[in-house]
């Protein structure tokens, strides 16, 4: 079997991962990136719409676009970065250090890396309900990389689960498609998400549903419709269950960390429900109790692309480093200090908790 | 083919246009696009039916993790159509249960 060898190999081509390997690569390592699907830039792929966040972050420029930013810089970075597209890595041995990795559906490749970052991102959340399995019940990242990266028409008439970022935004991007979106169902009081893109939906007339939930989705072999039930205080059904005709059912409901390969490499974790899940211990360098792991991004807790922009060149200037590249401490600190900023006030305080709760000073001291 | 023509941000640039086959009909797609979104755009919502309870399934996380569109391509079972890119000429197959992986094929032809 063929055994491929880099000073850094970077998981997943996602804002962390394209931000690590430039820093790497910058730095003169060589780094392979091996990104699952098609194409490099992640989630930003499929966002359309202009980033909220800080401006040094890209704010106001569209996602797929600021995509594009990511990989010019790579193309900058020369022979010092190598890219394998619709590679999957599938396995960490922590013996003998070596990863393993499938090229498409029947090829599989040995990676030796001296280092590695992993920013393999996050992976939807599914509620229980009903026939949840039947085609048409779609996680709300699928129904964008449809339309907005295929141009393909997802269904006619689609039920939004979930009113927060993600939920309003993919409603508007249906709108923008040339789709209607019967309701947008939230199980909370409250919208989730931004006011401007709650407000976006509502006056295109997309009614948002409060304490609303899905009881089951009707069809045969594929979605014809969903009941919707009202939810009192303790999120209990009450009153008769209402139906809406749809072909689709989006389910907006939160990622969870695609944290499968820090769990392999036996990288101390702790779940944390302000992460949205399992996420590894790491040093103020995004460095895991591996010392050979670092990672990046929505793996390491949900937040946003402009902290996983920023985390990944943290991790990818340390992973650098580590191998004897130099890497100077200005920059270090101002990516500190841009993370820190980005995570100030009121917006960032569930994610500073979060990490705080996961942050070591130092490996040598707590391992 | 059920495609987006008109948007107010977006251009499709795609790929050049191909033939295969879905259970024998003959189908276009878009060549290096994954299987998955031209069987959708093609109409086509069942990609495969669970190996207990014959439950039918469909495209749904299209990142690749889920298994749920899985399907035989080309007399391979268990293809993640999702992230697997769309060749002239492809024989696509719903698969039925778990998949048959032909141990002897090469043997045999
Ligand atoms: C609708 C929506 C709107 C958003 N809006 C904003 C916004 O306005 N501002 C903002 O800052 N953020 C926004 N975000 C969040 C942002 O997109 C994510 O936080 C960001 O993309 C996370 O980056 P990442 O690199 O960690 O992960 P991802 O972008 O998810 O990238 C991970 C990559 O890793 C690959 N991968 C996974 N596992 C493997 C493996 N085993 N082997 C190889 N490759 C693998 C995946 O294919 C993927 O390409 C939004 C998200 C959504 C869904």
């Amino acid at each position: 079997m063929e055994e491929i060898r880099t000073d850094v190999l970077v998981v997943g081509g996602g804002p962390a991962g394209l931000s690590a390997a430039a820093e790497a690569a910058s730095a003169g390592a060589d780094v392979l990136i091996a990104e699952g699907d098609l194409h490099l830039g992640g989630q930003l792929v499929k966002q359309s719409h202009k980033f909220f966040g800080s401006k040094d972050e890209f704010a106001g420029t569209r996602g797929f676009e600021i995509a594009r930013l990511l990989r010019d810089e790579i193309a900058q970075c020369g022979d010092h970065v190598k890219i394998m597209l619709n590679t999957t890595v599938s396995g960490y041995y922590p013996d003998e250090k070596l990863v393993t990795a499938m090229v498409g559906e029947e090829e599989y490749v040995h990676i030796s890396p001296k280092k590695i970052v992993l920013a393999s991102g996050a992976q939807e959340r599914l509620i229980p309900f009903p026939n949840n399995d039947l085609p048409g019940v779609y996680g709300a990242g699928a129904v964008q990389t449809l339309m907005n990266v295929y141009g393909v028409t997802p269904g006619k008439r689609v039920l939004m689960i979930g009113a927060g970022n993600i939920g309003l935004i993919v409603s508007y991007q249906l709108l923008q498609a040339g789709v209607e979106v019967a309701a947008i169902l939230e199980a909370m009081p409250r919208i989730g998400g931004y006011w401007v893109h709650a407000a976006k939906v509502r006056r295109l007339g997309v009614p948002i549903l409060l304490r609303h939930s899905i009881s089951r989705a009707i069809g045969g072999d594929v979605v014809t419709g969903a009941m919707v039930c009202e939810l009192d205080e303790k999120f209990a059904p009450v009153g008769e269950p209402q139906k809406v005709d749809c072909d689709t059912i989006c389910l907006a409901v939160g990622l969870t960390p695609s944290n499968e390969l820090l769990w392999q490499a036996g990288c101390k974790m702790k779940y944390v429900p302000f992460l949205c899940g399992h996420v590894p211990f790491r040093d103020k360098n995004m460095r895991t109790s591996n010392s050979d792991i670092w990672m990046a991004g929505d793996v390491c807790g949900i937040e946003e692309a402009s902290a996983a922009m920023i985390e990944g060149r943290i991790a990818g200037m340390s992973a650098a480093a580590s191998l004897g590249f130099k890497v100077s401490s200005e920059n270090f600190e101002g990516c500190h200090a841009r993370l820190h900023n980005l995570r100030a006030g009121e917006v960032g305080e569930k994610i500073r908790i979060g990490v705080s709760g996961v942050t070591v000073d130092g490996w040598e001291a707590n391992v | 083919m059920d495609l987006i023509e008109r948007h107010p941000i977006l251009d499709f640039s795609h790929g050049e246009k191909v033939s295969f086959s879905f259970d024998g009909r003959d189908m276009e797609g878009f060549e290096g696009e994954p299987i998955a979104m031209a069987l959708h755009a093609n109409g086509v919502r069942i990609y495969r039916k669970t190996p207990e309870m014959r439950r039918p399934r469909g495209f749904f996380c299209a990142i690749g993790k889920c298994s749920s569109c899985f399907m035989v391509v080309d007399g391979v079972p268990n293809v993640r159509t999702c992230v697997t890119p769309l060749k002239s000429g492809m024989k696509v197959e719903t698969q039925n249960g778990r998949g048959r992986v032909n141990l002897f094929a090469e043997e045999a032809s």
